[in-house]
């Protein structure tokens, strides 16, 4: 049998029963994306429907000083609530989204025919109450358009006079393009998926075993370093891709209960996503594992190593908070470059958006390209004599 | 046999081994005494090759290390100062796995961990994951790894270090039965009543050099002490750093 294969077996077996890599590479790592990730959905989902269906719940101060604005607002899905004291700050404290506070002088100055005022406090600071806040702003104001048409039209006049222009608003934006920031995190899940199946492996496998003493026994062996390096870097290849393949599945199922289309977001979780995933995966996954090997090849420790490879979990979130914060447009360059390659290519799949095959052959070509780099400096590192001395 | 000819080798500006040279033969247990720090551990390392000496020549059955080091390494069976076993294998799974490195096929490996087995009297542990073992359980089972390949050559870096008084007895019995086999066997250690009892041929380093070097009664003579430990004090200039 090959050596590498050897290794490459001894070191499956061996982590497979270790309970802690087991639970954090097989468990936790592929299963927290999917949970956040099904979690913040809903939440979100639910708010998009709180936007034209949930009735605003609004306490009213001095309702009984226009009778006729609150049974208007009562009839266009607003439930008022019984006054409260000191409006103020009772919204600066958030026990109230917001308040509607209708003066004593109201009835006077609408008989009148003067310009009656009503105040609407609230905290704009608050962005939870912003969609109640504009859905009652909007009421207020058609509830003052009817009636001066009305007064208009008393007087023989058109409503048109009062308004030369009016502003027809088209919001061109979708559910699915309003959860930009829910889509710049799903690659991220994915990536954190690989990056925490494969980690355990690259410690326990060369830091891990230079503190435990059984680096030099090892390189003891008619077997050349390369050959070792190689059964060990599939090794945690291997768990990664399980990882993440769990993590994949762990979304499809999750996919089907998430109730996106009553939205009308598109969310696609499907078998040909997940194939499609895997693949622009894996190149990301062979440079990780490297890089991972590497950095704990250098580690004095299991507990350095540790430290050094938590920190580089960090680094695939860069081009997801990248992302969501400037939303830059999708350029040609980008697919070129390993992680924003897969970021782009796996927030386009799970939106059912194309991806093209140049764009593709891009992302594998230079990702594969990478991961040879880290592989080779990896190699050049294990042939060193320092590495399998312990202490 | 093992040949070690004018070994050099410094870390920095530390000359670990500066002019190391032996030969160790055939069928003869030849001991490498010197007190700790004097560059046992290096030189045995780039016996065993996993150190390229600075300069010298290491050949091991008359194949030089530098041109062929894996045919090297299939002639050697070696106990490293180093001897951690991986603890979620059983015992028997740990030789096995240096067996397939070996390249040994699936029958000559369970006939070789079998006997080794037996030898070493480790029946009772060959079926337990290696976590907990204690220090000599340990040293059984890196022994029964480093001989699974059957090599003529044998290297140990201070085999009895950490051993009960009945552990260090069986080793030495186990090392006296190597060489009745025929094997060339190595070993270095800071214990000189060890060395004493157990080497056909001693070579005393101190100070990354080899100071003296024969038979018991060749380093007597030389010395014209009566005594070997005394000897080998005289050889060194001070005790420090030596185990009576």
């Amino acid at each position: 049998m090959n050596a590498a294969i050897v290794v490459f077996l001894k070191e499956v077996i061996e982590n497979l029963r270790d309970r802690r890599t087991v639970m954090n590479a097989l468990l936790v790592g592929p299963l927290l994306g999917p949970l956040l990730f099904a979690g913040l959905t809903s939440v979100m989902i639910s708010r998009e429907l709180d936007r034209g269906e949930k009735p605003i719940e609004v306490s009213v101060v001095g309702a009984e000083n226009a009778p006729n604005l609150v049974e208007f607002l009562k009839q266009n899905g607003v439930r008022p609530k019984p006054p409260v004291d000191d409006p103020e700050a009772r919204v600066r404290a958030q026990d109230e989204d917001m308040v509607l506070r209708i003066p004593a002088s109201y009835g006077e100055a609408w008989r009148a025919g003067r310009t009656a005022q009503v105040e609407l406090l609230y905290d704009s600071s608050q962005r939870d109450s912003a969609t109640p806040v504009d859905r009652l702003r909007g009421l207020l104001q058609a509830y003052s358009g009817q009636n001066g048409a009305m007064r208009l039209m008393a007087r023989g006049l058109s409503p048109a006079v009062a308004s030369p222009l009016v502003v027809a608003a088209r919001d061109q934006s979708t559910p699915q393009s309003r959860s930009a920031l829910l889509f710049a995190m799903l690659p991220y899940f994915l990536i954190l998926a690989a990056f925490m199946g494969g980690m355990y492996l690259a410690i326990d496998t060369t830091a891990g075993e230079r503190e435990r003493q059984s680096l030099e026994p090892l390189f003891v062996n008619p077997v050349a370093r390369s050959r070792i390096l190689a059964g060990k870097l599939a090794a945690t290849v291997a768990f990664a891709m399980a990882s993440l393949t769990l993590s994949l599945i762990a979304f499809g199922i999750a996919g089907g209960y998430i109730p996106t289309a009553r939205i009308g977001m598109v969310l696609d979780f499907g078998p040909r996503f997940a194939a499609i995933a895997l693949l622009v995966m894996l190149p990301l996954v062979l440079l990780a594992s490297c890089l991972q090997t590497l950095i704990a090849a250098f580690a004095k420790s299991y507990r350095e190593a540790q430290t050094y490879l938590s920190l580089l979990l960090l680094v695939p979130m860069l081009p997801s908070a990248m992302l969501a914060v400037l939303p830059l447009k999708a350029q040609g360059w980008m697919f070129a470059v390993p992680l924003l390659s897969q970021h782009l290519i796996v927030t386009r799949l799970v939106r059912a958006e194309a991806v093209t095959a140049a764009q593709l052959l891009l992302c594998l070509g230079c990702g594969i390209a990478a991961a040879a780099v880290s592989a080779w400096i990896t190699a050049r590192v294990y042939r060193s004599e320092r590495l399998a001395i312990s202490g | 046999m093992i040949e070690a000819d004018d070994l050099h080798k410094s870390f920095g500006a530390v000359r670990a081994v500066a002019g190391v040279s032996f030969v160790a033969r055939d069928g003869e247990i030849t001991g490498l005494l010197g007190p700790n720090g004097a560059g046992k551990t290096t030189t045995l390392r780039m016996l065993y090759t996993l150190m390229t000496p600075d300069r010298g020549s290491v050949r091991v059955d008359g194949i030089d290390a530098a041109r062929d080091a894996d045919a090297v390494r299939r002639r050697l069976g070696v106990l490293p100062d180093a001897r951690g076993l991986y603890k979620r294998l059983t015992a028997r799974e740990n030789i096995e796995y240096f067996a397939r490195l070996q390249g040994l096929d699936a029958a000559t490996t369970a006939a070789r961990c079998e006997r080794l087995i037996a030898a070493l009297e480790m029946q009772d542990i060959a079926a337990r994951r290696s976590e907990g073992f204690s220090q000599g359980q340990r040293v059984k089972t890196a022994i029964a790894r480093a001989l699974v390949h059957d090599p003529r050559n044998v290297i140990l870096d201070e085999p009895t270090n950490g051993l009960d008084v009945m552990a260090t007895r069986a080793m030495r019995r186990f090392l006296l039965g190597l060489r009745d086999e025929g094997r060339c066997v190595l070993f270095s250690s800071h214990i000189m009543q060890e060395v004493a009892a157990l080497c056909d041929r001693i070579v005393v380093i101190a100070g990354g050099r080899v100071v003296a070097a024969g038979t018991a009664d060749e380093l007597r003579a030389q010395t014209g002490e009566s005594n070997l430990e005394d000897a080998f004090v005289r050889v060194i200039g001070s005790d420090e750093g030596l185990a009576a």
